[in-house]
Formats: C-alpha cells, sequence, structure tokens
C-alpha cells in the first residue's frame, strides 16, 4: 500500500510529444481513473509509473521513494493488461502463481495465496486448467488474480475491461469494484468509457491530449466539469454547448436571457447537459427534430437556431417530430465557459485539486 | 464415331469456364511433383536393392529391400569415418547458428534501432555472395590460422552459410510472440533475461528446434566448402564427391540415399517453420 507521486512527467516520442508536465498525487489506497480518448497520454502515463517506458523529464515517486530509475520489478507494482498476457504454456495456478515464485516463496504459502486470490474472483475449478481453454472473461479473472496475488502497494490496470462483451463488463466492473475495495489497494486505472470512469473512480483524472485537464471525485467532475472538454466528455448524451453573447451583467443565449453569468474570460460559451433541460413557459425554442424513446426516459434532438440541441424529457411527455418546443434549464444548472480558451468560468468550482482526500 | 463427336461437342457448353485452368495446374503440380519424386525414389529403390539389382535395367518397380548396398556403402573404408564428420560439422553448425541467431533475431523483432531494416537485408544478402569466389582465399586463410581441415573450421563456413535464414526464422518466431507476455513478467519480478528464459523460450522452443534442424540439414548437404576445406576429415558428401568418377554405382546411390532423405524427412517435419521465412502466416 503506497502513494504515488508523480511530478511533471513528460514524454516524447521522436517529435510527438505525448504527456505535457504531467503532476498527480495519488493518496495512500486511492482508485484514480485516468479517462481520456485514445492519444490523449493515459496509457503512456501508465506504462511509466509502471517502468515500462521511461519519462523524458519528471520523476515518478512510489511510497515516498523515487522509482523512475528502477525496473518494474523493483516498483512494488502488479499490472493487468488490456489483452490480458495470461501465459498460455503455463497453467492458470502457474500463471497466478508466477509472481510469488518469483519471490522464491516456499510453495506451501503459495498454494495457499494463490487460492485465495482465486477464491476471491471465482476460479477456483479453473486452476488446473490452461488459457487456451479458458473464455475471455475467464481469462481477465486469471490476470487480475495474477496481480493481485502479489500483494502489490500499487495496482495498475490498462482498460482491463475493453475487450469484453457489454453484459459481462457490467459484471466485471461490479465484481471489481467489491474485490478492489476489500483489498485497499492503491490503484490506477486507465480507461476511454466514462461510465466506468464514474463507477469505479474515487477520483477520476481526466486527460486530454497528452495533458490532466481535470482531477476530482465523478460528482465533482459532473457537475463542476473545468473545461469545455470535460464537460463534453463525461455525460451520456453529451453536454450542450451554445455560443453566448454578454448583456450587462447577465447574457443572452439563442434568444434566452440569463441574469446572472460569472465574469472572466473573453468570448462566452454556454453548457447545458440534457436530463438538466424541462419544458416550461420560456426558456430555449426550438423544432422538435428526432424523439428517440429509450426506455425510462426519452432523448429529444432539437434545432435551435441551427444548433443541435439535446434534451433528456420523461416519457409521460408527448412530443412529436416537427412540434416547436420550449425548455428551460434547472436552476443552477447552467455552466459557462471561456470560448476560446473552454476553462470553466465557475465560481462554485473548488481549486483544481492535484492531491486527493 | 458420331456419338463420341456430340460428346465432345456437348462438354465444352457444360464444362465451366475453369475447368481447362485446372487442368493446367493439376498437370503442372504432377510434374513437379514427379521432379522430385521421381530422383529421389530412384534413389532409394536403388540403394534398398542388392548389388547386382543397381546396375541391372529395367529397374524394379518396388525396391528389394535388400540391405545389400547399403551394408556394402557402410563397410566402405572411409565411410563411417565420413559419416562421423558430417554429423560432427552439422551439429556444431546448428548449435552455432542457433546461439548466435536467436539473440539477433530476438534484437531484430524486439527493439528499434537504426539500420534494422540494413541489417536484416545484409544477413540475406550474404547468400547473394557466390561461395565459390571464397573458395581459395578462404582456405588460404584458414591454413594460416589453423582452421584448415578441421571440424570447427568447416562447421564455421556452414554456419555463416545458415545463419541469415536462422536469423529470420527466429526474428519471425519472436516477433509472433506478444511483447505483453514479456512485459507481463517484468512486472511480476522477471528480468530481461528471465523473462526470456521462463516466458518467451518455452513458447518458440519449436521453431528453434526448426531454424536448428534447418541449419543442420544445409550442413548435411553442403558440397563445395566441405570438397574445398577438408582433405582427411572429409565429410561424407566431400567423400563421396571425391570418388564419384570411380566409385561403384552401389556406393553413389546408397550414399546419396543417406544424404537426402534424412534431409527430406527433417525438412518436411519442419516445413510450417519454414513458411514464416517467406512470410506465410501460420497461426
Amino acid at each position: 500500500m503506497a502513494d504515488i507521486d508523480i511530478r511533471q512527467v513528460a514524454k516524447r516520442f521522436g517529435s510527438h510529444q505525448a504527456l505535457h508536465a504531467v503532476d498527480l498525487t495519488v493518496a495512500d489506497g486511492e482508485f484514480v481513473v485516468l479517462l481520456g480518448a485514445s492519444g490523449s497520454g493515459k496509457t503512456t502515463l501508465l506504462r511509466i509509473i509502471a517502468g515500462l517506458e521511461t519519462a523524458s523529464e519528471g520523476t515518478v515517486s512510489i511510497g515516498g521513494r523515487r522509482v523512475d530509475h528502477l525496473p518494474p520489478r523493483r516498483r512494488g507494482i502488479a499490472m493487468v493488461f488490456q489483452n490480458y498476457a495470461v501465459f498460455p504454456h503455463m497453467t492458470v495456478f502457474d500463471n497466478i502463481g508466477f509472481g510469488l515464485a518469483m519471490q522464491k516463496m516456499p510453495a506451501a504459502e503459495i498454494e495457499r495465496k494463490v487460492r485465495r486470490v482465486a477464491e476471491m474472483l471465482h476460479i477456483e475449478e479453473l486452476l488446473k486448467r490452461y488459457s487456451g481453454q479458458l473464455s475471455g472473461g475467464q481469462r481477465q479473472r486469471v490476470a487480475v488474480a495474477r496481480a493481485l496475488a502479489v500483494e502489490p502497494a500499487v495496482l495498475l490496470m490498462d482498460e482491463p475491461l475493453s475487450n469484453l462483451d457489454a453484459l459481462l463488463r457490467l459484471e466485471m466492473r461490479a465484481e471489481l469494484k467489491g474485490v478492489l475495495q476489500e483489498s485497499r489497494t492503491t490503484t490506477i486505472y486507465v480507461t476511454h468509457d466514462q461510465v466506468e470512469a464514474m463507477s469505479l473512480a474515487d477520483r477520476i483524472a481526466v486527460m486530454h491530449e497528452g495533458r490532466i485537464v481535470q482531477a476530482a471525485p465523478a460528482p465533482e467532475v459532473y457537475h463542476h466539469p473545468a473545461t469545455r472538454f470535460v464537460g463534453g466528455f463525461i455525460g451520456n448524451p453529451p453536454m450542450n454547448f451554445l455560443p453566448a453573447t454578454r448583456e450587462g451583467e447577465g447574457a443572452r443565449v439563442a434568444g434566452h436571457r440569463f441574469r446572472d453569468v460569472p465574469a472572466g474570460g473573453g468570448a462566452l460559451a454556454f453548457g447545458i447537459r440534457p436530463e438538466d433541460l424541462a419544458p416550461a413557459g420560456e426558456g430555449f425554442s426550438g423544432r422538435v427534430k428526432v424523439v428517440e424513446p429509450l426506455g425510462p426516459h426519452q432523448l429529444v434532438t432539437m434545432d435551435l437556431s441551427g444548433h443541435l440541441f439535446r434534451a433528456v424529457l420523461d416519457n409521460d411527455l408527448t412530443v412529436r417530430p416537427g412540434e416547436t418546443l420550449v425548455l428551460a434549464p434547472r436552476s443552477g444548472r447552467a455552466r459557462w465557459f471561456d470560448a476560446d480558451s473552454g476553462d470553466s468560468l465557475d465560481p462554485a468550482r473548488m481549486p483544481e485539486p492535484v492531491t486527493g482526500a | 464415331m458420331t456419338s463420341l463427336a456430340t460428346t465432345e461437342a456437348e462438354a465444352p457448353t457444360r464444362a465451366e469456364p475453369r475447368s481447362s485452368g485446372r487442368l493446367v495446374m493439376a498437370s503442372a503440380v504432377v510434374v513437379l511433383v514427379a521432379w522430385v519424386l521421381v530422383p529421389i525414389y530412384l534413389l532409394v529403390v536403388n540403394a534398398l536393392g542388392s548389388v547386382a539389382a543397381v546396375t541391372a535395367w529395367p529397374k524394379a518397380l518396388v525396391p528389394e529391400f535388400d540391405l545389400a548396398s547399403l551394408s556394402f556403402f557402410a563397410n566402405y573404408a572411409g565411410v563411417p569415418r565420413a559419416l562421423l564428420n558430417s554429423f560432427l560439422v552439422a551439429g556444431l553448425t546448428m548449435v552455432l547458428s542457433i546461439g548466435l541467431g536467436a539473440p539477433a533475431g530476438y534484437a531484430l523483432a524486439r527493439f528499434r534501432f537504426p539500420g534494422a531494416n540494413l541489417f536484416r537485408l545484409a544477413v540475406l544478402m550474404t547468400r547473394a555472395f557466390p561461395l565459390p569466389l571464397l573458395a581459395l582465399p578462404l582456405t588460404v586463410l584458414f591454413i594460416r590460422v589453423g582452421l584448415d581441415d578441421t571440424i570447427i573450421g568447416l562447421a564455421l563456413v556452414h554456419t555463416t552459410l545458415a545463419m541469415p535464414f536462422a536469423v529470420l526464422i527466429m526474428a519471425s518466431l519472436f516477433m509472433s510472440i506478444p511483447e505483453e507476455l514479456e512485459e507481463a513478467a517484468w512486472t511480476l519480478g522477471c528480468s530481461r533475461l528471465s523473462a526470456f528464459r521462463k516466458v518467451v523460450l518455452p513458447l518458440a522452443l519449436p521453431g528453434i528446434a526448426a531454424a536448428g534442424i534447418f541449419a543442420f540439414v544445409i550442413s548435411w548437404n553442403e558440397v563445395f566448402a566441405a570438397a574445398v576445406l577438408t582433405i582427411e576429415n572429409k565429410t561424407l558428401t566431400a567423400f563421396l564427391l571425391q570418388s564419384l568418377d570411380v566409385s561403384p554405382l552401389p556406393l553413389k546411390f546408397a550414399g546419396g540415399a543417406v544424404l537426402v532423405v534424412p534431409a527430406l524427412l527433417f525438412l518436411f517435419a519442419v516445413r510450417k517453420y519454414l513458411f514464416s521465412l517467406w512470410g506465410i502466416a501460420n497461426r
């Protein structure tokens, strides 16, 4: 169990800057998710922490000591890979016990630990099998068991669920959360799936183009995104954005007037989540283009003076394409951004926390 | 007559346009297979026949399975010694080719270094160099260094001939083993070397064996360097060559069979790994 301190870590691949001076502190026992699209640098950062890549600049410390000059085996980490990397020429038992055998642990103790971890992940009956005889989900459990068996100070996971089908992913996510909560291991988890991030993380570090844009607990990232990018990346369906023009203390957005708008920045941009809109007497008025019934609610796409505008509305409301609909944002849910930099102008947001807890 | 003409006239209209192509393909395959198998068959028939049957004509279709020729061969002066030399040289070639080729193949597969493609090309190009040009200078050099007429000297030359293939087979072999497996081993307590030993080697062993067998066969059948570089310690190929015009027929046939048949069987056994040389996927 250890904390992680990443300072000014940068990484260049030839002329391509994969990471720009990244800072992150992970508290002991914390579960941090690195969330971002492909190319955002999240896997690169994870591999630098693991020791599979060397940073071009900056330092990495685990448990208070510098590790960036150490090979992976001396960092006290264990890693679960996206393609599981289960050794095909060994049984499941030998796979899980591999790290323990490398530590020259006595056979009886290896047996005990392997069985305990296998039970945690419900693979006790598979111990004598080879990876070729396992399904994808089973192989994934073996990979996780193998990493947990060595009781690492830090657990690193590189998109472990992305190769599973949707239903299995859901089940495994819940199971993983349970198992990891029990062991309270400091974990860094990389994914591009924001639902996974929201469900698993103590804190989400949203990454974009080689930078950590925001690192905060899920509700904070969701309700108070630090930048326009975060607002648009988190949440499904994504946040709506509209250009806005200041009018004195307030602003006008697509014909609707807002009274109190935070100061600062140059040009103004407005954001509202689709679920924060409700039909009202006055508000955003537009023509309904598409109505998608989604079970518990319906997704309505409107044309708002040339902008595509989405709203999630109750099912009991009858909406038909071609109609004119007037929607108002829920009080306090409007989000304001600097149109050029994308930074949030929200005064309620806490200053960018680099440390956790 | 008329009925034959009608049948023939009917057939082309009913047949698929590809049938003539298939016929050509089939006959080409038959010719190629015959080209390879008939001489081998003749070899085997004569090697397994009695001494008298070798010079007889026409040849029996089925070999007599008389071991007379082969025993004549085995007892001929100098043959057992030559066989042993062939084994030793081929064995040494195999060990050297793998010993040097595996690390080279691993480096080509795993490391991105400037000149990697050039290296690969250079390795291949060594085979393009004509060996006869080297014969005299090599002999002179070997005499100077004291490697002339030794097993080691010949094995070194054969290793040079076999290594390009060994390196390339093993490079493609290691490339087919995901690097993630090694990385997983590194995070679990392995150094690069122990990860190679515990994870990569067990998975690559069949391919390495195949590359080794291929090197063995190259050395086993090599004639020119063997003939030039050995006097007392002749390998079987050199031995048969030197007495080609004066040796009795049974000896030639038996010797030929002993040279060709094992090579054929070995290569057939490892053909899967040789395909990877030419980039044909086998997984």
